[in-house]
């Protein structure tokens, strides 16, 4: 046992400009036009291609690729909006090694990939880079009006999709600015240069959608109110709570919620002002895990262990991820599950693991503990809808297993509701999955709109 | 290790690789560097008479890349050399000298009268050089002043000039050819005729390599203006491959010494010519993108596999190919091949299917029982190659001979085990009853 008595040690500052500088820049500095085309050199341009096949907005790969190859990236960025406009971001977040470069011919034919993320990058960095709007222009007004909540992946593509069509979109969100996870979640390193406001501004480019920030459903607009007042609803509020570890002394100091922190280390202007403690603790094993458990070591932190109650296997963090955090200096504590914390004065000053066991599926303490001195202690053990923003004077919309219920349209048990993204029953927690949501719905709502 | 050495057409050198005539062997620094990496020969950079050519100011070369820079074609619009030729005799004296082991052949153009032949052979003959090659085949710049090009398209001239110099010179002389004309065959029998002791081709092709779309002009650019020049490197092999061939199988050319140009890039390449009948092969746009160093593995590389193939000598191979070489109409028509698809080096990328579907013959699947799979449907295969040519995985799909005696699924008849071309076809309203091999 390693209880250590000593103060607990959080401090801001604990880098120089240039190591804050160097640790946040790009994980993936853009591709030159050369190695550009080298790689682009690389597709065989398959029948049929695999990679298409595991995009889930099905971007015509082969063809974007192709456009690059030709000296054509602006065609090439078009191919991809074609399918998601929410391409720039995706091409920086989406786990390709689980999606397209897994099934890309040459990763089964010599475990080497063609990069489609990193070209997908450039293909729509040379579009944003040169062009001002969005490659769409509006159709003929339909006088329709459409309120799309929550201004996250799911939302921007269905709001941008509707607004082509002709729709007029309220956009609205319960933050001061729009993104979602873009703006306020997800690792530093792989949104920056304010990346995900720049996004936000191309896809309103397209006119006809009105950001209306800082409306919380459930206080400031009511969904009911807004049945009303739409002709169609679209819900897109990710998911607003978090889980709990259950312990005493969650509430101390120093026991903080990944993503409040991410969201607060997203927004900061200056690295430099945001404490970080000397040893952290991780608890969880999904992205948002590492995400923070990569970012406090970046941030200074010396000691940094993330403790996930199962296999490494079973961690919703890829491999890829798992191995930046590895790489990163992060310890992976396996088969540990958080038992007590430990607080001084009032902050906390360690944590008790206590080590599991599988058997049978059940999941079992084995009652062998460890403590670990931590300075801070970090929650990502996942987060959940609150349905309470859903309720008010008129029906709600049907839950289960706390997420919205939608159909194969993301049609929600309301006639005049839709729900995309995190907050619906059979997600799958990725960006490129919330903007297909988004692309599926406002299809659907078009049709409907129409009918 | 095989032996190397080549004896062409009198000229000596320890191995077949020479350096074209071309800016690589324009003075003597440039072909000592060549003699020092190992090269067997050069023909030096053509002279012409005095006051010297000019060249242009600005860009004098263009390319075909591809992505990753890797140079596929070559396009040149420079002249003969821009030296005073009283120089380059100079150099070529002292370093023919300097390196007697290696061949030292001396291009040369000068305009279609005699006497300014008999002038620069006599010149050339003081230097010592082995032989001479007359430039009959340069396509810009010089071709407008009736030289190269515009002398090699009219097999009279060759003649005539080709003769001239037999008649001047105890040297060996070699005719370059132009590919810019329809029939290499006429220009190889003109240079026979005049009493040529070889031909050297292809020189360049005439080309347009590119065209900036912003300036609206051909590359490379020149104040605004661009005008053709002379292709070679590795996408013009096999235009040099079958002129060679051809002068090689031409009953009136059968047996003349041919030296072999055009994109020979590696050892493969030149044992490739040499199998269609070049005795020495000549090598510029490889040396001008790599250096002079390629030649090592051009030796050790022409070298291993001379040994691997049981040839001990140059000769035992030269021409060997030029049997086989035949023309359509005398291919066996009872020869059925079709492909295969080996599965286990199969990476499923489907192009071998959608080529077949949407360009040929429908012959590969793209599904089997629900699955991506790719299987070529034999009852529509008629062995094409284009699978085998599109897929990325080399020897994935190989062509497969047809027993005879089995039956064609796609006609629906047996594999006849004997010879029988379009001459005897019943389809050709000129056949005959038995075929001419």
């Amino acid at each position: 046992m390693t209880q250590s008595n000593a103060a607990p040690d959080v401090a801001a500052g604990r880098l120089s400009d240039e190591e804050y500088a160097r640790n946040f820049a790009d994980l993936h500095p853009l591709l030159d036009p050369h190695e550009a085309r080298v790689e682009a050199d690389r597709c065989y341009f398959c029948h049929d291609a695999p990679c298409m096949q595991a995009c889930p907005t099905s971007i015509d790969i082969p063809q974007f690729i192709r456009q690059i190859s030709t000296g054509n990236p602006t065609g090439s960025a078009k191919t991809i909006y074609d399918q998601n406009i929410l391409g720039g971001m995706c091409a920086r977040v989406c786990p390709t090694e689980t999606l397209c470069e897994q099934s890309c011919v040459r990763e089964v034919a010599e475990g080497k990939p063609v990069k489609i993320g990193q070209l997908q990058r450039y293909a729509t960095d040379h579009y944003m880079s040169t062009n001002d709007k969005t490659p769409y222009t509006r159709k003929a007004a339909s006088s329709k009006r459409v309120a799309v909540v929550g201004a996250g992946p799911a939302g921007l593509a269905c709001a941008h999709a509707l607004a082509v069509e002709g729709h007029d979109i309220d956009l609205y969100d319960a933050r001061a600015k729009a993104g979602g996870l873009n703006e306020f979640g997800i690792a530093a390193y792989k949104s920056v240069d304010n990346f995900a406001a720049r996004e936000v501004d191309f896809i309103l480019s397209i006119g006809g959608i009105t950001l209306k920030a800082g409306q919380k459903l459930g206080t400031d607009i009511h969904l009911a109110d807004l049945r009303s007042q739409y002709d169609a609803i679209f819900l897109s509020i990710g998911l607003g709570g978090v889980n709990d570890l259950g312990l005493e002394n969650e509430a101390k100091d120093g026991v903080l919620n990944a993503v409040d922190y991410i969201s607060e280390l997203r927004q900061a202007k200056d690295l430099s002002s945001l404490p970080v403690g000397k040893r952290v603790v991780v608890i969880g094993g999904g992205m948002t895990a590492v995400d923070i458990a990569v970012q406090s070591r970046l941030l200074g932190a010396e000691d940094v262990t993330i403790a996930y109650r199962r296999g490494q296997d079973r961690m919703n963090a890829s491999e890829y991820e798992q191995h930046l955090a590895q790489t990163n200096g992060v310890k992976i504590l396996t088969w540990a599950q958080p038992k007590g914390l430990v607080a001084q004065n009032g902050h906390i000053s360690g944590i008790e693991l206590e080590k599991t066991r599988e058997t049978g599926g059940a999941l079992k303490g084995t009652g062998e503990t460890v403590t670990l001195p931590a300075d801070m202690v970090f929650k990502a053990v996942g987060q959940t809808l609150v349905p309470a923003v859903l309720n008010g004077s008129g029906p709600a919309p049907q839950i289960e297993k706390g997420r919205i219920v939608v159909d194969a349209d993301r049609k929600t048990s309301l006639d005049d509701v839709w729900a995309g993204g995190d907050c619906v029953l059979g997600g799958e927690d990725l960006t490129v999955a919330a903007v297909e949501d988004g692309k599926i719905a406002a299809a659907a709502i078009h049709r409907a709109l129409s009918a | 290790m095989a032996d190397l050495r080549t004896n062409f057409v009198g000229i000596k050198s320890p191995n077949p690789f020479w350096l074209a005539s071309a800016p690589p062997t324009d003075k003597a620094y440039n072909v000592v560097r060549a003699f020092q990496a190992g090269w067997g020969g050069v023909v030096w950079k053509t002279l012409g008479e005095d006051p010297p050519v000019v060249n242009v100011n600005g860009p004098r070369y263009g390319a075909i890349h591809g992505k990753d820079r890797h140079l596929i074609g070559f396009n040149n619009i420079e002249l003969i050399t821009d030296r005073p030729l009283e120089v380059n005799l100079q150099e070529i004296k002292q370093v023919k000298r300097d390196w007697k082991d290696r061949a030292l052949v001396v291009s040369l153009m000068v305009p279609c009268e005699e006497k300014n032949w008999i002038d620069i052979l006599k010149k050339v003959e003081d230097t010592e050089a082995d032989g001479v090659e007359l430039n009959f085949g340069c396509p810009h710049g010089m071709s407008e002043r009736g030289m190269g090009s515009a002398v090699g398209q009219v097999p009279e001239y060759i003649e005539m000039v080709t003769r001239w110099c037999k008649q001047h010179t105890r040297m060996p002389v070699i005719v370059k050819l132009t590919p810019n004309i329809t029939d290499i065959r006429k220009p190889a029998q003109a240079a026979n005729a005049g009493g040529a002791d070889a031909v050297s081709l292809i020189n360049t092709i005439n080309s347009i390599v590119g065209v900036d779309l912003d300036a609206m002009a051909p590359t490379p650019t020149i104040d605004g203006k661009g005008a053709h020049g002379g292709y070679c490197g590795p996408a013009v092999k096999p235009i040099a491959l079958n002129m060679v061939a051809e002068i090689a199988r031409d009953p009136v050319t059968h047996g003349l010494p041919i030296s072999g140009i055009g994109g020979v890039t590696t050892w493969r390449d030149a044992a490739e010519f040499m199998a269609l009948g070049a005795g020495t092969v000549q090598v510029c746009t490889a040396a001008m993108t790599y250096g002079f160093k390629v030649v090592q593995d051009m030796i050790e590389g022409l070298s291993d596999w001379m040994d691997s193939s049981g040839y001990t000598s140059i000769d035992q191979f030269v021409g060997k190919a030029v049997p086989n070489c035949s023309d359509w109409q005398h291919l066996n028509l009872n020869y059925i091949a079709k492909a295969k698809i080996d599965q286990d080096l199969c990476i499923k990328c489907g192009r071998c299917h959608i080529a077949c579907e949407d360009t040929s013959h429908q012959a590969i699947t793209s599904m089997f029982n629900g699955e991506r799979h790719f299987e070529v449907i034999d009852e529509e295969c008629v062995g094409c190659n284009l699978c085998v040519s599109v897929c990325p995985v080399e020897n994935c799909i190989t062509m497969e001979a047809m027993e005879a005696g089995s039956i064609d699924p796609r006609t629906g008849k047996k594999v006849d085990p004997t010879y029988a071309n379009w001459t005897t076809h019943p389809n050709n309203p000129m056949a005959v009853t038995e075929a001419a091999e």
